[in-house]
């Protein structure tokens, strides 16, 4: 293998000028909410970085994680940095097909051994379920995906179905199927949720890595604090409309014309975290809010049984009328039996009453 | 259920329709208990009408008759306030309007949430004065029983966490949306088996005591 250009030349060569670079260092710096100090060490690091291998599998998925990233915005830096990212092994986008692909990928495996990033679109069907579910080239999803984690450095998880099952795992789950989080528990992971994840993210994903060298700062859902660290609501640009109570309350009405909140639409919003909000999708084009659609929360787990996309978030999501209604009634029949106990208790004291005169009284006495 | 996300999923679906089967079934079986036991049958001719002055009571018994109010001023006006803005953050708030819609299917117009933010704070203020009050007045202290302090509780806390989670002030959002759903199941359920029940039998004890003043043909 020929000796791995630095980023820097291959930016050069790619013919990405300086001011071009350095902008899309700033853009990383402030991605991850670090002070513009910060943007001349990026510079730096991304300049020196060597490329690492990448190995994309891609599991039960439906390839829109892989469409966002390719058709986001081109040419652009963070086009490049992909193109520069050395994608050793991704079926969809690569040329080879068939055992050649599969040998580029061992290949991959054995030449870059503990050093490779992994990336994983899609779900896993069940550990117990039929491995026949899923297969690449005639291997099992669990079986490709342990013979990748030997060698990996990390595991990052593109997409909803990657990082929490997603619509395959949506009920009634048909293939049992899980995260990769659920399976990999000895080599670190990375989710980056969103169906599909801004393409910025993933990007951004991978620039902290090469800046850093290490992983980024991760929340529970192990999502990187840089890019999930707020929700939707508290970077919206409609959040004024709901702090003063100006909500759409149809698709077409007044409200929804003059761009007041979707909340009552079922905007999910207030409950979700990632970074539509200010990133914005197809080169800062739009988003989904701004687009007069309320936001359906892909980023965060179970999306797909949260309820209706247009039920709002204070809603609930069982029957609640139904059990209202019953509970009601079988109340209401307690209530009477209780009552009408009472009462036959009452006429039956009354009607056994051994009335006592004073005279009575006063011989026992 | 681990996991915040979850947590919020469960307290908004099965914990909801369970805290409601509760709070339906012991309220139903209180309400018709009492309206099916009645009052004893007066033989005395009636002097005047029950209907009238049994909902006129209803509404004039909320104000505080003037010896009452020189005795426990704060109880009224303290009491007053955190009632009514307990009512409103409960009726008017979009949010819980939204709520009620996707329950029985109706709708009325909210108030602005700025509006509804002050009044939750100042119904926190009031009940935090209110429990100040009980435990600082040696008749209210000597005779509160643990369920004054649980109904007190259970009545607080739906409006603090719900403060919390309008502010925000509790990360993720889902895990304090959650805290708040889960605080207003524990009133429900806690409310059919305790004088919380009064939010309804007040009313109806009122109504009596008009309809027996009524009959006898005297004011109330």
């Amino acid at each position: 293998m020929a000796p791995r250009k630095t980023l820097g030349e291959s930016l050069r060569e790619h013919g990405v000028s300086r001011r071009g670079f350095l902008k899309f260092c700033a853009a990383t710096a402030s991605m991850m909410a670090l002070p513009p100090s910060m943007v001349p060490a990026i510079a730096a690091a991304l300049e020196q970085a060597r490329r690492p291998s990448v190995i994309w599998l891609s599991f039960q998925e439906c390839t829109g994680c892989t469409e966002s990233l390719t058709r986001s915005f081109s040419p652009t830096v963070e086009d490049l940095i992909l193109d520069i990212i050395s994608l050793d092994y991704h079926h969809t986008l690569q040329a080879a097909a068939g055992h050649q692909a599969e040998a580029a990928r061992e290949q991959a495996m054995k030449d870059n051994f503990g050093e490779y990033l992994l990336v994983v679109d899609g779900s896993l069907p069940g550990p117990d379920m039929n491995p026949g579910f899923s297969t690449i080239a005639g291997i099992s999803n669990h079986q490709m995906l342990e013979e990748a984690l030997a060698g990996a450095k990390a595991v990052v998880a593109v997409g909803t179905c990657a990082a929490f099952g997603g619509l395959p795992a949506a009920d009634p789950n048909p293939t049992g199927a899980v995260s990769v989080l659920d399976v990999v528990k000895d080599k670190p992971v990375i989710n980056v949720p969103g169906c599909p994840p801004v393409p910025m993210v993933i990007t951004g994903v991978l620039a902290q890595y090469l800046v850093f060298g290490k992983l980024p700062e991760l929340d529970e859902y192990h999502r990187p604090l840089a890019f999930f660290g707020q929700s939707i609501h508290d970077r919206c640009y409609r959040r004024p409309f709901y702090d003063k109570g100006l909500f759409a309350e149809s698709f077409d009405d007044e409200g929804a014309k003059a761009g007041w909140c979707l909340y009552r639409l079922g905007c999910k919003g207030p409950s979700t975290y990632n970074a539509c909000a200010t990133m914005r999708w197809n080169s800062g084009t739009s988003w989904p809010v701004e687009s007069g659609h309320p936001c359906l929360g892909c980023s965060e787990p179970k999306f797909w049984d949260a309820g209706s996309f247009y039920a709002p978030l204070s809603s609930p999501l069982g029957s609640p009328t139904s059990t209202l209604l019953g509970a009601g009634v079988t109340g209401a029949i307690i209530g009477g039996a209780a009552a009408a106990l009472a009462k036959k208790r009452t006429a039956t004291v009354v009607a056994d009453r051994q009335p006592v005169t004073v005279e009575e009284l006063e011989q026992k006495l | 259920m681990s996991d915040p996300m979850g947590f919020l999923l469960w307290v908004k679906g099965p914990a909801f329709d369970w805290a409601l089967a509760i709070f339906a079934l012991g309220m139903l079986a209180r309400i018709v208990e009492i309206f099916i036991l009645g009052r004893k049958k007066n033989y005395a001719e009636a002097k005047g009408g029950e209907w009238g002055p049994g909902f006129k009571t209803i509404l004039t018994r909320s104000i505080a008759d003037p010896g009452t109010f020189a005795r426990a001023p704060f109880d009224v006006v303290v009491g007053w306030i955190w009632h009514l803005g307990f009512l409103i953050a409960l009726f008017l708030f979009i949010p819980h309007v939204e709520l009620f819609k996707g329950l029985l299917g109706i709708a009325w117009p909210g108030l602005p949430n700025p509006v509804v933010d002050a009044v939750t704070a100042i119904t926190i203020l009031g009940l935090i004065a209110a429990l100040v009050h009980r435990l600082q007045h040696p008749v209210k202290k000597r005779i509160s029983t643990p369920e004054d302090y649980l109904v007190w509780a259970v009545t607080f806390l739906p409006v603090l966490t719900g403060y919390l989670a309008y502010h925000r002030l509790i990360n993720p959002y889902p895990l304090v949306l959650g805290l708040h759903i889960l605080s207003v199941e524990l009133f429900l359920v806690v409310f059919p088996f305790t004088k919380l029940t009064h939010a309804f039998t007040a009313f109806i004890a009122r109504w009596y005591n008009g309809a027996i003043f009524g009959r006898k043909g005297v004011e109330s």
